[in-house]
């Protein structure tokens, strides 16, 4: 629930994960913590299983063995009509978008609402401009087609999609790729101006160093099948892994950690 | 709000937002969540009173998201529009800078205007443009196919033979199977509608004559076409339709491949060599349908069949048959691939193009065949 005044406690709880994929194993053991209000980032090489984590956590795909928690909820084994009102309360911002290209930009966003409430059409036709709004759109686009869309503003409509239910958690799939600097930076304020002012709590699997030293609390690194670390972006950059040490001492990571230390 | 069940016991169950009013001082209660308004009247608020001066008391309010943060600006503004002034008191920091929020966004988004849907004489008018515009364009797709033909002719080895024979298996042999049941299946129905005619008149060795006759020149190669248009040409469709959106067709562009080189001509080549074939085996099983019928029903038994199907059955008609089915073949790849070309979007565009490659593949082969009766009589080559 938004701004709710409940004491710091876990929203996500990954515990002892396995999935795989014919014989190749994703993750194993794997064990993920995410408490109220904070912003979370996965990062890890390609193909250390970031998205899988994530779909595994939105009811996409079913783990091999293992237990996640959301809201408290076991969801493995869960039934049809608990997983129903269960994903009324996330929101899940796809890597592509994945706004129906059908549907104009208002009538995506108002989909899950019409699914999910009893608002007559003229509310949630207001409801679906102010999450239109909200994520940073002009009102024209509404009318348009998720076609007519360039890729930051198909980024936006898909957000105000994922905010349509004002959900508590919010799901990002590599938000800020294929953006503009301007445009990522301001994506990257967005969703911290959400998380305050809604108290959301954002899980995001991005490679966008800027993002992670702008706009996250804590930064899970995914490796051998696990979590292999899990802190403020600060220390994180100090573990001594080689694989998180070689993720972020590129240029490129020691670039980002200037440039946000000279920010601060 | 659904409740009961255990496992929500942690998440609140949302309280109605409402007022309670007292004289021109308002509280708001509640939880002013998507849950929480459903049930929310904003006339309760504005019957209430009729005051000039209005004071809103935030200290009920439990918990506020973006669309209670929204109700309330509504029912704020209709209040400024009555006349009243709005003063608010004990609102929360938190829920202000909400209220804030959601005001500045609505703001900058500002409003939109609704698109005017163009009159009837418009509507008819793009229309009418867009069928012409898509016709000389299928036309232009027709010539550079047969463009592409012809570089092919001068570079033979350039041609991609692995793609053709991909495509002979899964147009051609993969087909073989329903192409069988079906032609068999017609010539069941036709020998068994005939037969009965014929048995009144007791003329049923005629039977040959009919079966032979309607299959081979024009049943069994409308039936494959017609299978082989919903089965392959909608296929095509799609597989082009959507390397379109992927941008694959673009990334052949730039390596430097002609889309049609690649994505076309093996199809188009692959079809003509496979339908004719197609309809060949389609020819035997539906005599073979035919034959088994007329053993049934009109105590023609195989041989005699056999005996009288060269005599009633010139080889003209025959290759009258087998010789439409390339035609066919070539409207169906062309229709398909050129559907294929003109997806623009998303997954509706796909769906929408395969339906339309479809049916203007088997009504085209459909006014073909007309076209071929009308020609070939008129030479006189039916018999």
């Amino acid at each position: 629930m938004a701004l709710n005044p409940a004491p710091a406690d876990a929203v996500i709880v990954v515990h002892g994960l396995q999935t795989r994929f014919g014989a190749t194993i994703i993750h194993e053991n794997l064990d993920f913590t995410v408490q109220r209000g904070e912003i979370v980032a996965l990062v890890g090489g390609s193909g250390s299983g970031k998205t899988t984590l994530l779909r595994a956590i939105i009811l996409l795909l079913e783990p091999t063995a293992g237990s996640i928690q959301l809201f408290g909820q076991e969801i493995i084994g869960i039934s049809e009509s608990a997983a129903f009102r269960l994903r009324r309360r996330f929101g899940m911002l796809f890597q592509q978008g994945a706004l129906f290209s059908s549907l104009t930009v208002r009538e995506n966003v108002a989909m899950p609402l019409r699914e999910h409430t009893r608002l007559s059409i003229r509310r949630i036709a207001e409801i679906a401009d102010l999450k239109i709004a909200l994520a940073g759109l002009p009102a024209d686009a509404g009318n348009k087609l998720p076609r007519e869309l360039s890729g930051g503003m198909l980024k936006r409509a898909a957000l105000a999609r994922s905010l349509a239910l004002d959900p508590a958690l919010l799901f990002l799939d590599e938000p800020t790729a294929g953006l503009d600097p301007v445009s990522a930076g301001a994506f990257d304020e967005l969703v911290v101006q959400l998380k305050e002012s809604l108290g959301l709590t954002v899980v995001m699997v991005t490679h966008d160093l800027d993002t992670l030293w702008q706009a996250t609390d804590r930064v899970a690194f995914l490796g051998e099948r696990r979590v292999i670390g899990y802190a403020p972006m600060r220390e994180l950059t100090r573990a001594q892994h080689p694989l998180i040490q070689a993720y972020f001492e590129g240029p490129r990571g020691r670039a980002a950690r200037e440039q946000s230390c000279k920010a601060r | 709000m659904t409740g009961g069940e255990p496992w929500i016991a942690n998440i609140p169950l949302a309280d109605r937002a409402t007022f309670r009013c007292e004289n021109g001082a308002c509280r708001c209660e509640g939880d002013w969540t998507l849950d929480g308004i459903e049930d929310f009247d904003p006339r309760e608020l504005s019957s209430s009173s009729s005051a000039s001066e209005f004071t809103l008391d935030g200290a009920g309010i439990q918990t506020i998201d973006t669309t209670g943060a929204l109700q309330l600006l509504n029912v704020i503004a209709d209040l400024e529009r009555a006349g009243c002034t709005v003063r608010w008191v004990n609102l929360r920091e938190e829920h202000q800078a909400l209220l804030e929020l959601v005001k500045e966004r609505l703001a900058a988004a500002g409003t939109a205007t609704a698109p005017q849907p163009p009159n009837r004489l418009e509507q008819l008018g793009r229309r009418v443009a867009f069928q012409t515009i898509r016709t000389i364009e299928f036309l232009a797709f027709i010539g550079e196919a047969a463009a592409s033909l012809a570089r092919l002719a001068v570079h033979p080895q350039r041609f991609r033979w692995r793609a053709l024979f991909s495509d002979i298996e899964t147009a051609g042999v993969n087909a073989l199977p329903i192409v069988a049941l079906l032609a068999f299946m017609m010539g069941i129905v036709i020998a068994y509608q005939g037969g009965q005619q014929l048995q009144a008149y007791g003329a049923n060795i005629f039977i040959v004559e009919l079966v032979a006759l309607t299959m081979l020149r024009e049943l069994a190669p409308l039936i494959t076409a017609i299978i082989v248009a919903g089965r392959t040409g909608s296929a095509y469709t799609a597989q082009i339709g959507t390397m379109q959106i992927t941008e694959e067709v673009d990334a052949l562009r730039t390596i430097g491949i002609r889309p049609m080189d690649l994505l076309v001509l093996p199809k188009l080549l692959a079809l003509i060599i496979a339908l004719p074939l197609l309809t060949v085996f389609a020819d035997a099983l539906s005599v073979f349908g035919g034959m088994v019928m007329a053993q049934a029903l009109l105590a023609v038994s195989f041989g005699d069949f056999l005996d009288r199907f060269p005599q009633v059955v010139t080889p003209t008609s025959f290759l009258l048959g087998v010789g439409k089915a390339p035609v066919f073949a070539a409207i169906i790849a062309l229709v398909g691939c050129y559907q294929g070309f003109q997806v623009r979007g998303g997954a509706d565009s796909v769906g929408r193009q395969t339906t339309v490659s479809v049916v203007q593949s088997i009504f085209l082969v459909i006014a073909a065949d007309a076209l071929f009766s009308v020609v070939l009589g008129g030479v006189g080559l039916w018999r």
